[in-house]
């Protein structure tokens, strides 16, 4: 049966920008970049965590009509795209300060519950993602 | 067109989100419409077409949903959970809460137990549902 989630994707409107974000900004690092001809296959990862990749996928034609392309990016900019993607870290606060200083948005600061103390946050173009600190044990 | 759409939805999106991280705070329409980067009629107005209610609506469901939450989970007297939330008096707050709930803070309180799930979700899932009151124009410069 399966063994693990080796990739996942997240719809960006612009390819160039979401590295600048993605790697340049949350710290991840390019895993695959590979023009495909028909499309851009491009991959980012967390340091140090292979096993996991996540694809910046630009959705339009021809894998998608551009009508339903324009429906996905109007539903990603008004923040209905759900949830994209959680990250862990060790320490949320310090990771929290160092992505407010590089201008990374927001939507909940450092907040602890019974789960963790986590952070919620947009990309770009509006997709949601949450970085968590689990309670030590 | 579509460009312009997007660019629109993501500066509202950044105006309500705005209000999700700072409910607790006396927000107005001025400032909302300055971190939307648009007019204060125009921001009213496109609020309202991208997310179905206006901010000011928005606003009151937020602070209601967190209120909610202060009320499950913590033991924190009623005029002390009406300021956490942003409001300024406990009249409205109550009003408020009633018309949005269907019932009243202290009965909502009785009735309820914590949820455990992350922040974020809360906020988003349980944000309470508008019937009880129509939806009128928030007046300028008070959301």
């Amino acid at each position: 049966m399966l063994n693990a989630i080796t990739i996942s994707h997240v719809f960006v409107l612009d390819q160039d920008q979401a590295l600048d974000f993605y790697v340049g900004k949350l710290g991840l690092e390019v895993a695959e970049d590979q023009d495909l001809g028909f499309m851009r296959w491009l991959t980012v990862r967390v340091p140090g965590d292979p096993g996991r990749e996540i694809l910046l996928e630009k959705p339009g034609p021809p894998g998608m009509d551009q009508a339903a392309a324009d429906q996905v990016r109007e539903l990603i900019t008004k923040g209905a795209s759900g949830f994209a993607v959680g990250f862990s870290t060790d320490d949320c606060q310090k990771t929290y300060e160092a992505l407010r200083a590089r201008g990374v948005e927001f939507t909940q600061e450092p907040t602890t519950r019974d789960y963790g103390t986590d952070v919620g946050l947009r990309d770009p173009f509006g997709n949601h993602i949450r970085i968590v600190q689990r309670p030590s044990a | 067109m579509s460009r312009a759409v997007e660019e629109s939805n993501r500066r509202m999106l950044r105006a309500r989100d705005a209000m999700d991280r700072t409910y607790a705070e006396p927000l107005d329409i001025p400032s909302l419409a300055r971190i939307a980067c648009v007019s204060e009629a125009h921001f009213i107005r496109t609020f309202r077409a991208t997310f179905g209610e206006t901010p000011h609506r928005y606003l009151q469901r937020r602070r209601v949903e967190r209120s909610m939450y202060l009320l499950r989970e913590t033991d924190r007297r009623l005029t002390d959970i009406c300021m956490d939330v942003g409001f300024s008096s406990l009249g409205t707050f109550s009003r408020t809460f009633r018309d949005i709930v269907g019932e009243s803070p202290s009965s909502y309180r009785r009735g309820g137990g914590a949820v455990s799930a992350p922040t974020c979700f809360v906020m988003a899932w349980t944000r309470p549902a508008f019937t009880a009151v129509s939806e009128k124009p928030a007046p300028a410069g008070r959301p």
